[in-house]
């Protein structure tokens, strides 16, 4: 990383770990180079990677059925014109279409009946780790039977999908758990980028702490904010 | 006219800005004065490194790159510490992504690794860089009739029926393994639906952490050969593979850091029954 | 012509993704595998629409001269000009100014803010989450466990070579059975719910993305 480079991206850091003080211009332009530099970045890769190579290229050796990809692809800015933006509706339902297409089988295949089939476990011999298939198969059982819906649930139904929320909230705990884990390797990573030139850091964080000062103040001396 | 608080209730109340503080604190202390300590290797991430180690040396996988500049710290690491564990077991590599930012990162993580400088690596022959594809899973049905006609030119613009290492790939199956490191969606729950469990290809990934818990199904039903989820993930298999990096001098700081969150549920939840006890709870 | 053509396209593309599991037919296989790339170009040209609706969003609020005006200018401005440099120059190789403004302005940016979650998961651990029922008990004891069993210093407090295995072991186990439990219960429903969502989409049963109702 070059010194520009490096005082650049510090200081647009320190733009956006600002909004843990208040909400401020600094934080609010930052957020906004971000959002126009993705959405840049996104677009150009379209082009580049997918439009240019599958698209343009494509049909300049000759495969002309790929102009329908073109020409579906066209139809989605007729929506900025209202006398016919209903045409804007086709490539959408095609896509859509292709997404339900592989999802009924992409779910069928690899979240229900294979998961069904690995929940076929031994819960008699093996000692504790049959202990644990025969809690696993109950926590399973539960769980599913609290998403039924169907029927009112109280009397016995109601006890067993209590059963299954206490599953349910184990599992919630647990992914709160791997969340923290995640959040905190986030800003680990982010403090050690900070940390590779402390000058520079140190400079750049005196000069967002002076402009939340200032910028404090007046907001106070006008009335404005809280 | 605010009558005065008591301690209990102005800790109760603290200005958020004062957690933020001692959480800054409670990270960059670990990361000035570092504590090692032993680290315990899961079994997901024992089985995913074994799964590795077990292939075949001078075979080829397929490594699809799914994460952005946000998943970094968690799974650059493990990325790394892959291309390590591959390139001194001669495994060849295609790669491309499904994340549009994922691109140059996995081109930075092969110039550090030394792909091509320490390995001896070679372009388009050992290894080959296809770039970004959009179309989610329609990309990975797609490529899974034909990676060459996903892909007709790879990053470098050099046709896909031109590239030596692809003459012999060019389905999942056509490789000894899949191996997806990933951030989101599309990523591990995609692949194992679309690919893994259609096509049977081995499998193995690497997520962040708040999607681990999530994918211990696929890795308990086997359609995962091994799950290496977050910065401790990462820093398992960097033990495992012999590379000590980013995700195991993270650790100190990830312990000091889950340690004042379980604090802060606990000093919280009693400030919360003491309040209750004197009658005075929100 | 308004919802015919769109439901048909919807019914045939889907038909036809499902048809492909099923059927290995080679001039099947080829269709589908055609219409996989129109997919993929499609999908493609939303990014486009997405950056027009996004620019003619933030050049009304220049026009108007809104308060708002500069960061949309900045917006605007920064969005142009990385297509520009992405398109018409090099997008890829260190020296490439495109490659350039991707190392020094969007990652610090993207990873930055997702970094801000962890100081607001501290604010809300010691604000919000109380044991105030038994669920948020149990939510609350699964959660504390696997953060000690994920971090080096719970292993120092209790290890893995202790009774139950410590914090590790005890940790595994919760994600192993309970938490499994719990998953799989929510994939497979979920799954069943796609399942269904996805045929109904086919044979135009659910219209809302026709703009239109049931």
């Amino acid at each position: 990383m070059d010194a520009l480079q490096l005082w650049i991206s510090t200081a647009l850091t320190l733009c956006i770990l600002s909004f843990l003080w208040k909400d401020n211009p600094l934080y609010k332009l930052a957020e906004h180079l971000f959002v126009g530099i993705s959405a840049g970045y996104y677009i150009a890769l379209a082009w580049q990677e997918t439009i240019r190579p599958n698209l343009v290229e494509e049909v300049a050796r000759g495969n002309w059925i790929r102009l329908g990809a073109a020409i579906l692809g066209v139809l989605m800015f007729t929506r900025f014109v209202p006398k016919i933006s209903w045409l804007s509706r086709w490539p959408l339902a095609f896509v859509v279409g292709m997404y339900a297409g592989i999802n009924v089988i992409a779910f069928a295949s690899g979240d229900l009946i294979l998961q069904l089939q690995s929940t076929m476990v031994d819960v008699v011999h093996g000692g504790w780790t049959a202990v644990s298939n025969l809690i696993l198969v109950i926590g399973l059982a539960t769980s599913l039977i609290y998403f039924y819906f169907s029927k009112e649930q109280k009397g016995a139904l109601g006890v067993v999908s209590r059963i299954g929320i206490f599953f349910l909230m184990i599992s919630f705990g647990a992914s709160f758990g791997y969340t923290v884990m995640s959040r905190m390797s986030l800003a680990i990573g982010r403090t050690r980028e900070l940390m590779v030139s402390p000058a520079t850091t140190g400079i750049l964080l005196l000069a967002v702490a002076v402009f939340l000062f200032v910028w404090g103040r007046r907001q106070r001396s006008t009335g404005e904010g809280a | 006219m605010t009558a005065r608080r008591s301690w209990r209730e102005r800790l109760e109340f603290i200005d958020r800005r004062w957690l933020f503080l001692i959480l800054a604190f409670a990270i960059v202390l670990p990361l000035v004065v570092d504590l090692p300590l032993p680290l315990y290797v899961s079994p997901m991430v024992q089985d995913l490194y074994d799964a590795i180690e077990d292939l075949p040396d001078g075979s080829t996988v397929l490594i699809s790159a799914d994460y952005d500049p946000s998943g970094k710290p968690e799974l650059e690491p493990f990325h790394l510490a892959l291309i390590h564990q591959l390139a001194e077991k001669k495994i060849k590599m295609v790669m491309y992504s499904l994340w549009p930012a994922a691109t140059p990162i996995t081109e930075a993580v092969l110039a550090e690794a030394g792909l091509t400088t320490d390995y001896g690596y070679r372009k388009d022959v050992d290894y080959v860089l296809l770039g970004y594809k959009e179309g989610q899973q329609i990309a990975m049905r797609s490529i899974q009739k034909s990676l060459k006609g996903t892909f007709p030119v790879n990053r470098d613009g050099t046709p896909s029926n031109e590239i030596p290492l692809l003459q012999h790939y060019d389905t999942y199956t056509d490789f000894a393994m899949l191996i997806n490191v990933s951030a989101g969606s599309p990523g591990v729950k995609e692949y194992v639906q679309n690919v893994q469990s259609i096509t049977g290809v081995p499998m193995v990934a690497a997520c962040t952490a708040v999607s681990g818990p999530d994918y211990v199904p696929y890795y308990k039903a086997g359609q995962l050969l091994g799950l290496a989820a977050g910065m401790k993930g990462a820093a398992e298999y960097e033990k495992l593979v012999g590379r000590p990096g980013l995700a195991m001098a993270g650790m100190s700081a990830q312990s000091a850091s889950h340690m004042l969150l379980i604090a802060f549920i606990v000093f919280g939840n009693v400030m919360y029954f003491l309040a209750r006890r004197s009658g005075g709870a929100r | 012509m308004k919802r015919a053509v769109p439901w048909l396209l919807t019914f045939v593309a889907g038909a036809l993704m499902i048809n492909d599991f099923f059927v290995p037919h080679r001039t099947h296989a080829a269709i589908t595998q055609e219409l996989q790339q129109w997919g993929l170009i499609v999908v493609a040209f939303t990014y486009v629409l997405g950056m027009a609706n996004v620019f003619d969003l933030h050049f009304k609020k220049i026009r108007r001269g809104s308060s708002e005006a500069l960061y949309s200018i900045v917006l605007v401005g920064s969005m142009l000009g990385m297509a520009a440099l992405g398109i018409f120059h090099d997008h890829q190789g260190e020296q490439s100014p495109f490659i350039w403004l991707y190392n020094t302005v969007y990652d610090p940016l993207s990873a930055t803010m997702f970094a801000l979650l962890a100081f607001f998961i501290t604010s809300a651990a010691y604000r919000a989450f109380r044991a105030r029922s038994t669920e948020a008990v149990l939510l609350l004891s699964a959660a504390i466990l696997v953060m000690l069993g994920q971090v080096p210093v719970g292993a120092a407090i209790w290890g893995p070579d202790s009774f139950l295995g410590g914090f590790p072991g005890l940790k595994d186990w919760i994600m192993d059975v309970p938490n499994l439990a719990g998953k799989r219960a929510i994939l497979m429903g979920a799954a069943l719910g796609a399942i269904s969502t996805g045929i109904r989409v086919i044979l135009g049963l659910e219209r809302a993305h026709l703009g239109g109702g049931k």
